[in-house]
Order: C-alpha cells, then sequence, then structure tokens
C-alpha cells in the first residue's frame, strides 16, 4: 500500500521544512510514504526550503488558492496511483501522530473519508475561530447535507475510491465545506477522529478567519444557483 | 385590460430568460437549486408584467403608497441576471486559470523526473 502526504502551502518557508521532517516516515500496513508539497505560488523560498527535505514539490506559477492547491493534491494522488491521500496543514497547527490515527478508519474499518475534528481534543481555542468554525458548520449541513463537528479541518484522509471519485470545484476556502458535498454525492463512507490541535500566533494568521467568512459563504451560495 | 407593446416586449424579454434557465439545466450547467430559484423570479417579474394591477394590490398590502414601480422592479431583476451571468464567466475563466497552472506544475515535475532518469 502507498501512501501521499499532501501539504497545500502558501508563502510557508518559516515552518514548512519543520513540518516535513516531523511527518512520520514508516507506518504499520503502508509500505511507501511519499510526501508532495503544492507551493501554491508563494513569492517566499517555501518551494526550496521543501525541495531541500526531499520532498516532491509541485509549484503553481500563481495563487490559486486553498481549492487549487488541493485540486492539484488530487490530481497527483490519481495520476500516480496512490491508495491513500492524507491532506496536512503546512502551518504546524496539526499533530505529526494524528496521521496514524486517520489512517486507522480507512485501513481497518474501510472508510472512505477521515476528518480530523480538532473540537473534541483541544483546549484554548480562541473565540473567533470557534465562532467562525460553528457557523462554517452549520452552513455546511444547509448546503450540504452532511454533518461535521469540524467542517474546515485541513486534516483528512482518503482511500483511493475517495481519491477517484472526489472532484473539487473550488478554488477559495470554500473547498474545505466542498469535500462534503463529494462525500455526500458519491456516497463515501465517513468518519470523524479526534485530533490535537496547536494553536499559535502563526497558525492563526493563516486559514479560516472571521474576515473570510462573508467570502466563503458568499462563494457556496453562489456555487448552489449554479 | 389590453396588452400594451412595453408588455409584449417585457414578456418576451423574460420568456427568452426563462429558456436560458432551461437550457443551462438540460446542458448541467444549473442545479436543480439554481433552476427553481431563477424560475421563479422570472416567472413573478412575468406574472407582475402581465398583471400590473396586482403591484398596486401588493403595494397597498405592504403600504407603499406609490403603487407599482414595475419599470424599477425589472430593471433590478434584469440587473440581478446579468450580475449573475458575469459572476458565472468569471468563475468559469478563473477555474481555467488554475487548470492551467495546475497542468504547468504537473508538467514542470515530470520534465525534472525525465531528466533525472536519463
Amino acid at each position: 500500500m502507498k501512501m501521499l502526504i499532501g501539504i497545500p502551502a502558501y508563502n510557508e518557508e518559516k515552518l514548512i521544512s519543520q513540518v516535513i521532517r516531523s511527518l512520520p516516515k514508516k507506518l504499520k500496513g503502508v509500505e511507501n510514504i511519499d510526501v508532495l508539497v503544492v507551493d501554491d505560488g508563494s513569492t517566499d523560498k517555501t518551494a526550496q526550503k521543501a525541495k531541500e527535505e526531499g520532498t516532491k514539490v509541485l509549484r503553481h506559477i500563481l495563487n490559486r488558492g486553498l481549492g487549487g492547491a488541493l485540486k492539484t493534491i488530487f490530481a497527483y494522488a490519481k495520476s500516480q496511483d496512490y491508495d491513500l491521500l492524507v491532506t496536512f496543514d503546512a502551518d504546524g497547527q496539526h499533530h505529526p501522530s494524528d496521521v496514524v490515527k486517520m489512517i486507522k478508519p480507512l485501513i481497518k474499518d474501510k472508510k472512505d473519508v477521515v476528518i480530523g475534528s480538532r473540537w473534541k481534543l483541544s483546549k484554548n481555542i480562541p473565540l473567533s475561530r470557534l465562532i467562525v468554525n460553528k457557523l462554517a458548520n452549520v452552513i455546511t449541513y444547509l448546503i450540504f447535507s452532511v454533518w461535521s463537528s469540524d467542517s474546515q479541518s485541513g486534516l483528512r484522509a482518503f482511500n483511493k475510491r475517495a481519491i477517484k471519485l472526489i472532484e473539487l470545484q473550488s478554488d477559495g476556502m470554500e473547498v474545505s465545506s466542498e469535500f462534503f458535498r463529494e462525500t455526500y454525492r458519491n456516497s463515501l463512507n465517513f468518519q470523524e477522529v479526534p485530533i490535537v490541535v496547536k494553536y499559535t500566533s502563526y497558525s492563526q494568521n493563516k486559514g479560516q478567519r472571521l474576515t473570510n467568512a462573508p467570502s466563503v459563504l458568499f462563494h457556496l451560495f453562489m456555487r448552489l444557483l449554479r | 385590460m389590453p396588452i400594451t407593446l412595453t408588455q409584449i416586449f417585457l414578456a418576451t424579454f423574460l420568456l427568452f430568460a426563462l429558456s436560458r434557465v432551461f437550457l443551462r439545466l438540460k446542458s448541467s450547467e444549473l442545479s436543480l437549486f439554481g433552476f427553481i430559484f431563477w424560475s421563479g423570479i422570472f416567472g413573478l417579474a412575468m406574472v407582475v408584467v402581465l398583471f400590473p394591477g396586482l403591484t398596486s394590490n401588493i403595494a397597498k398590502m405592504l403600504g407603499i403608497g406609490r403603487g407599482a414601480d414595475v419599470i424599477v422592479y425589472i430593471s433590478v431583476t434584469l440587473l440581478f441576471y446579468l450580475v449573475f451571468r458575469l459572476y458565472i464567466f468569471i468563475e468559469d475563466l478563473r477555474h481555467d486559470i488554475t487548470e492551467i497552472v495546475r497542468k504547468i506544475a504537473l508538467k514542470n515535475m515530470n520534465k525534472k523526473d525525465d531528466k533525472k532518469s536519463s
């Protein structure tokens, strides 16, 4: 079984090396683990630093957003026929040991999609993050009919079936909710796994923010009307 | 009440808009929800155009003293439709750009792999 850990990265030169180094090199039941960094048009040395760590790097010549980077990760995983895919944030908020927890339900329980839920174990969550996430969960449920306790989580795992079937459309942050539409549309088995999140001032400046919410909401609504 | 030239013109346009909505549903560019939403908007505009007296009744019910400013309402609907078309056009362009960017990224990686193996 071969697995790909896909990291979408935009201007992450400060932490990308550390994040790559921390990832598991060997896992039970997985013969081969590859790491792919999709540098989404960074203006800093993200791609260079990732290459120095010996990972595969795909570089977007223009910044296309989180959705664009994740679509490239999926396209690469499909083309290289990976059995498992884990998406991992580049901002250092995820705990590398949680990767084991994420792939267990895929291998043992034959689940298709596993989402790491940050709220079940984590403490001291910033209030603005909590509000954005609760709101996003409700909107995701209303639009895509799947309830998740953490619809915006960046730590996700997919088996071969899910890698093949999932077709993402969004280029921006709204892609996180779109995974649930694809899960519902393709009748994929879905499970949540509690994960630990490390909130630092660095990671808080990245990802979903309260100020992003109107734009994400607008894009999700307009997608419905198409 | 005889139908005026303005009513014929507006009704023809709304029929055209409805036909576009239907064609977009047929070509799967519009979801069922989108089809219901836009058909509702244009269908309602059609009712208002053909029975302008209704707007006066609604205006009375809502307490709007000026009666039916049908032109304003229809103009807003028309603008809404044009903004929607523009939005779809821009979104399609953005997706095309992303697709090109992805293909270049994958192509560049394959080129490097070929160089390494040769």
